[in-house]
């Protein structure tokens, strides 16, 4: 059982995100996140300014459910079935990181400096999150999915409109990267 | 009785996703300065298992729990949303070091910050809704 309280190595985790995808289309249903970000919408009352918003939510209650699930998984991840986990990442990642003021990495799960309580005094860090949080709200919706939609399911179904977005989130990454956060930072 | 059936599947989602630390920031910035084979093999192994069973569905004709052939809706065909909607999710996924699935583990982790992660991806896709007449698609 030791296993479990251990990082899962990737290929043990990626053949259970496609189980996770096989489950979902057995129910009938699809493994699609973002689709939930559109409900919250939709629940907020923006149907009634916007039609992409008026429609019945209650037929994507299962994936609020999934949702719901997915915050009770990472409780129980993070409390039960791990001992305090730290990405092993690349030392070359954490120096470079170290380099530019996250001195956070290969001390903890994901940077203090951004999900730590000290967060919310950090106007500039409030900022990053909140604007961060935009991108993948308005492109996910734009694009018509995100990694679990079209990266795992549409690439599955070999659909052309999924590798097209899976290959945009990886231009955009890569642009944030390399280009954006050594102004940012 | 479906309900706790979709609730079980999503924490085990949930549970996958921390334990293997696609949820977590350090290993996005790492994916993006190619310093490790971690997310490329997550991702890869999850599309090689992934691309054999939906097309095993298919080529069986097989049907869901209640019986209906399982149909995985075709894309509409476009290049423009794809690419520019894709690099503006890819702009806030290295960002936000989450994409929609984690940041509601993170969340139940209990990194209260995602919240605010959260409340912007709503208002990302509240701003898609009311201007996507006037967008390329």
């Amino acid at each position: 059982m030791n296993w479990i309280l251990q990082p899962w190595p990737w290929y043990v985790s990626g053949p259970l995100i496609a189980l996770v995808m096989f489950l979902l289309l057995y129910l009938g249903k699809n493994f699609g996140m973002s689709a939930n970000l559109r409900t919250l919408c939709s629940l907020s009352g923006a149907g009634k300014s916007c039609s992409f918003f008026n429609f019945d939510w209650k037929a994507q209650r299962w994936n609020l459910i999934v949702m719901i699930g997915a915050i009770i998984g990472g409780f129980i991840a993070s409390n039960f079935l791990s001992e305090n986990q730290v990405p092993a990442i690349n030392p070359k990642t954490t120096a470079q990181l170290h380099e530019i003021g996250i001195d956070s990495a290969g001390e903890a799960y994901v940077p203090t400096e951004f999900f730590g309580e000290e967060a919310f005094s950090n106007p500039k860090t409030l900022l990053l999150l909140l604007v961060g949080g935009l991108f993948v709200g308005f492109g996910a919706r734009y694009a018509g999915g995100c990694t679990s939609g079209h990266s795992i399911s549409g690439i599955s179904n070999l659909q052309l409109p999924s590798l097209i977005a899976t290959i945009g989130f990886f231009i955009g990454g890569l642009i944030m990267v390399h280009l954006i956060f050594p102004i940012l930072f | 009785m479906k309900s706790l059936i979709y609730l079980i599947v999503g924490i085990f989602f949930g549970i996958v996703m921390f334990k293997s630390e696609a949820a977590s920031w350090f290993r996005i910035y790492e994916m993006f300065n190619f310093q490790s084979f971690h997310m490329y093999g997550l991702m890869g192994s999850a599309l090689a298992v992934g691309v054999i069973v939906v097309q095993s569905i298919k080529r069986k004709k097989m049907k869901d729990t209640s019986g209906n052939e399982i149909k995985i809706q075709d894309k509409n065909k476009s290049i423009p949303r794809y690419l520019i909607g894709g690099i503006l999710f890819g702009l806030g996924w290295a960002l936000a070091g989450a994409c929609p699935g984690p940041m509601f583990v993170l969340l139940g982790a209990g990194y209260l910050p995602i919240l605010v992660v959260i409340l912007g991806a709503v208002i990302g896709t509240w701003l898609y809704g009311m201007l996507r007449g006037k967008l390329p698609h």
